[in-house]
């Protein structure tokens, strides 16, 4: 705790906050059918569905890359693209 | 940071027809990661690992990923599995069921594994009614409630599966949602590590069959209901029955050790080849 303030201080991003950063949320829409569960139970708003029903990210800005609707999604159609990920060479959709 | 949904692409079957047969937002495919995620915490190799169901809905789980799987016939997985288990006891065996499956047909093969402390692993999918057949009442679909052959709603009392496992002599039982995956992942995991007859209780939603008869709305209404109606043990072992009634009991509700039935089996063949 102490060195995360010491680090807030010196004005340094900590670690959480740099991993957290989102660039992208794919979906892959061959796969996602529409249910609406990653859009209720995003804590921040940030999904929406179109048209089709297909999920997307509305409100990028807003992500907190919780990962809940990775978590919950029955069809493993969502994948959150976060920075840390893409650093890692694991960046871009889970679907290639 | 976790990776979900990179990490169970890895153990899918992509060969076969994807997106998966379930409805939208039905349960079965959240427990299906979660699932996943757990076999992977256990470090446990794919090829460690038998899948076995019976037939229903749940039944097609196996079919998906890429371990050894065998999809038998309604009911019978536990048989199955025993058969499996006995023959190659370093594998880990792992059971999906639904309600119906493993509550009516299968009712007995589960009570006796149970007693036996067969080292297998049940999981079975709560969703309170027959899916895949038109949504008939099932063991496990409480009173009052409509069915395709309840219209005029369930006359029966239903089984609570986790309490009947404890009952049984199951050294491991476990409830918990498809709504708190994180938590029923932890449970999973917890439940395969388990030497002996371990249970989980996966309560989820067929917001198609069970949800449209008794007007409980969407995939979405039925995972908020799941959130809101769940006690952990802990906290409902200090409430009365009536303040349980209709609640959801999460947690491990038993964890205890007993002579595991593959283990003795082998001794009784020791003494019998007059060894020990
Ligand atoms: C011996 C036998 N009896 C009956 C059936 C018909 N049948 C298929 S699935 C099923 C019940 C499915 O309900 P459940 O086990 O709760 O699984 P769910 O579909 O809800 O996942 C039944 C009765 C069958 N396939 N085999
Ligand atoms: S009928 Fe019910 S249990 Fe079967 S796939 Fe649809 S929602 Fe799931």
């Amino acid at each position: 705790m102490a060195k995360v303030a010491k680090q807030a201080k010196e004005g340094k991003t900590t670690k959480t906050t740099k991993r957290r950063k989102t660039v992208a949320i794919d979906v892959y829409k061959a796969w996602c059918k529409g249910c609406g569960i990653c859009v209720a139970f995003c804590p921040k708003g940030v999904l929406a569905q179109d048209e089709e029903g297909h999920a997307y990210a509305k409100n990028l800005e807003a992500c907190i890359a919780c990962m809940q609707c990775e978590l919950r999604c029955p069809d493993f159609a969502i994948t959150v693209i976060t920075e840390d990920r893409l650093n890692a060479g694991k960046g871009g959709s889970a679907h290639g | 940071m976790p990776e979900y949904t990179r990490l169970i692409h890895n153990y899918l079957r992509h060969d076969k027809k994807f997106p998966h047969v379930w409805c939208p937002g039905c349960g079965n495919g959240i427990l299906l990661g979660s699932l996943i995620r757990a076999i992977d915490k256990t470090g446990l190799s794919k090829d460690d690992i038998v899948l076995v169901s019976g037939i229903g809905c749940s039944g097609r789980l196996p079919v998906y990923v890429d371990f050894n799987t065998l999809h038998t016939t309604h009911g019978r997985a536990l048989t199955y599995a025993t058969g499996v288990k006995l023959a190659k006891p370093s594998l880990n065996v792992i059971t999906i069921m639904g309600d119906g499956d493993s509550m009516a047909i299968g009712g007995n093969h589960f009570i006796h594994a149970a007693r036996r402390n067969i080292d297998i692993t049940a999981i079975i999918l709560n969703n309170s009614i027959y899916g895949m057949t038109g949504g008939q009442y099932s063991p496990t679909t409480p009173y009052g409630m409509r069915a395709s052959t309840a219209v005029y709603n369930s006359i029966e009392q239903a089984f609570k599966i986790s309490e009947l496992a404890v009952t049984a002599g199951a050294v491991f039982v476990g409830r918990q949602t498809v709504y708190n995956a994180k938590l029923l992942d932890n449970l999973i995991e917890k439940a395969i590590l388990k030497k002996g007859f371990s249970v989980v209780e996966v309560v989820t939603h067929c917001h198609v069959q069970y949800g449209r008869q008794n007007k409980l709305g969407s995939a979405v209404d039925m995972l908020k209901w799941q959130r809101d109606n769940s006690i952990p043990v802990e906290k409902a072992a200090k409430m009365s029955p009536e303040e349980l009634k209709d609640k959801i009991i999460t947690g491990i509700l038993v964890d205890k050790d007993l002579p595991v039935y593959e283990e003795e089996y082998e001794k009784v063949r020791e003494r019998a080849k007059g060894l020990a």
